[in-house]
């Protein structure tokens, strides 16, 4: 087990020192940061700053090459994806990935995967248990689905939707794992404005049922109006972090975003 | 189970139960009864390889020395050993399983088909071992008089009764494989034949439940071994080589990689084709098989099975059609 690197603020998930090196391109350098619960935590950079790169971190897609991910006091990094699924952490990807053939009710029905035990033996003999639990499944799924406001989609498949609605569907599957950090990689990419402002109303509702957000994304006014903190990542490093007011402010950021380049 | 696999399985439940029926009225085809038993052991195989080539999306060039397993473990058990054949049956499914756990777990935690290289080389030294090891299993000559088999008291003698108690196993087996496919495993399998990546974050362990599949193909495999020595009551090793798992990849693809039903019609047609069709080819019979996985594979990617719904598509059309006039 690690020691916290953060042990005397209240966080849920600490990243302390991460490295990560693919042969020679070192795509993070040391990246020491600390997430309170119950916020919506901004993550912003150009492209290649290494915020996908980190997200895989977390979620166990990739092994940093040195430093420790703690998730509520936990090191996590090490465990394979679904066990970090299991632990309560969820999120979704730059570019869709949902299990387009099946309908929209089944992707979200698979989130409930982590939440549920039927195995394969009992699922082939329709164990009474089994089914009892695939009932609770429907249900859950539903409620989820009607949260997101898809509750007409349900029999679709899923590579049907239009964009903006599949991104807000992955939003529901990865909610269906009852996380307690979500992982939101660039949820607003290629969305119009008014979708936009629907999936800002979302990501505040989700943080009001006491769910953190990790959110990467290049909206900025999204990231200002609904984000209660941010951290710059440039180069793999962090350049500045504080409130949305301290970020637009700061020297360095600007530099960054505008000029410099 | 949807509305349309408890049509079909209903629809196929019929037409098994009357096939002996028509079958053994007819002069020509009275003996179909018998091909059909042997369809029916080899549709074991092709579910369980369907489980895992479909839903798994991984191959197994093994399925023929599970097969072996199973054979062969009935086959020492009851003959050499005097074990009831119920009991040698389930053993030979333990120890098939067994080595196909060993096998899987490393290869299925890699990514890629590395279980097909592994189950290639292991096929080939199941044969091997079964050719060379005389003791036991006769080696080249094989075994004879291994004993048939018993329900309670009475023994299965007619080829009907051997008919109809492998379809019943056949369709259990189906039964089990359709309530794995729509349920909380079978999501999780197919999720992992879409995208791996986001089945694995959404909670699903992927290489367990790939492991699962192919333990489970190896028992049916197995079981399917035992079946067929007691029908044909003698073994000879050439029945478990690699030209055999080939096959049962065929039997597969021909029939509908993503469809249980296409697993059992593709066994069927293969068992057909192999017992009937295609004997006037003798030894290009190969050949042919290499023609008929590179037609399906360019040209019916779905299978058989995928031209049932075009073909009733067809009648409908023609149906309404002809209404309208």
């Amino acid at each position: 087990m690690q020691e916290a690197c953060f042990p005397d603020s209240p966080s849920i998930l600490e990243m302390c020192d991460i490295q990560m090196h693919f042969g020679g391109l070192v795509a993070l350098k040391g990246i020491r940061y600390t997430v309170p619960p119950g916020i919506i935590q901004a993550l912003i950079g150009p492209n290649g700053a290494g915020k996908t790169t980190l997200f895989h971190c977390i979620s166990g897609l990739i092994q940093p090459t040195f430093g420790h991910v703690l998730f509520e006091g936990r090191q996590i990094n090490g465990m394979l994806p679904h066990r970090i699924a299991r632990l309560g952490i969820s999120r979704t990807f730059q570019h869709v990935a949902l299990f387009k053939s099946m309908t929209v009710l089944e992707n979200i029905m698979l989130g409930r995967h982590p939440r549920t035990r039927s195995g394969f033996w009992a699922t082939g003999l329709r164990l009474p248990a089994m089914r009892r639990e695939e009932r609770e499944i429907r249900e859950t799924a539903r409620s989820h689905l009607d949260f997101v406001g898809l509750g007409d989609s349900a029999n679709l498949p899923a590579g049907t939707l239009p964009l903006g609605k599949q991104k807000i569907l992955e939003i529901a599957r990865a909610m269906a794992t009852d996380p307690r950090l979500l992982l939101l990689d660039e949820p607003a990419g290629g969305l119009n404005m008014r979708e936009t402002e629907v999936l800002g109303e979302l990501i505040q509702r989700i943080r009001a049922c006491g769910v953190t957000v990790i959110l990467v994304e290049h909206d900025m006014n999204l990231v200002m109006e609904i984000a209660d903190r941010i951290l710059v990542l440039h180069y793999g490093s962090q350049l500045a972090s504080g409130t949305p007011m301290e970020i637009m402010d700061h020297p360095e950021v600007i530099e960054a975003y505008l000029g410099g380049g | 189970m949807n509305k349309n696999d408890r049509w079909a399985f209903a629809g196929m439940v019929l037409l098994i139960a009357v096939f002996p029926g028509i079958a053994l009225k007819v002069k020509p085809i009275s003996h179909y009864v018998d091909v059909m038993i042997f369809a029916g052991i080899f549709s074991l195989v092709s579910l369980g390889l369907c489980m895992l080539m479909g839903y798994a999306g991984q191959v197994s060039m093994a399925q023929a020395a599970f097969f072996g397993i199973g054979a062969y473990s009935s086959g020492i058990l009851t003959s050499r050993l005097g074990w009831n054949p119920w009991m040698a049956m389930p053993a030979g499914a333990a120890l098939s399983a067994l080595v196909a756990w060993i096998i899987g777990v490393p290869a299925l935690r890699l990514k890629g088909h590395y279980l097909a290289m592994a189950t290639l080389g292991f096929g080939v030294i199941v044969h091997i071992v079964l050719g060379e090891e005389v003791k036991w299993t006769g080696g080249p000559s094989g075994m004879v008089d291994i004993p048939g088999l018993k329900i309670g008291g009475w023994k299965l003698i007619s080829e009907v009764a051997w008919y109809y108690m492998i379809w019943a196993v056949v369709f259990l087996a189906l039964l089990f494989c359709l309530h794995v496919i729509h349920s909380r495993v079978g999501r999780g399998l197919r999720a992992i034949h879409e995208e791996e990546m986001a089945a694995e974050s959404m909670g699903v362990p992927t290489a367990r439940y790939k492991v699962q599949i192919f333990v489970f193909s190896a028992i049916l495999s197995a079981l399917a071994g035992s079946f067929y020595t007691h029908y044909v009551t003698c073994l000879n090793p050439g029945s478990f080589n690699l030209m055999w798992s080939i096959r049962f990849v065929l039997m597969v693809m021909v029939g509908g990689m993503q469809s249980l039903w296409g697993a059992i019609l593709g066994a069927v047609l293969l068992t057909f084709a192999g017992n009937e069709w295609l004997q006037v080819f003798s030894d290009y019979e190969i050949l042919v098989y290499g023609a008929m996985l590179l037609c399906v594979a360019l040209f019916l990617p779905g299978g058989m099975v995928s031209l049932i719904p075009k073909a009733i598509g067809i009648f409908q059309n023609v149906q309404t059609s002809l209404y309208k006039r």
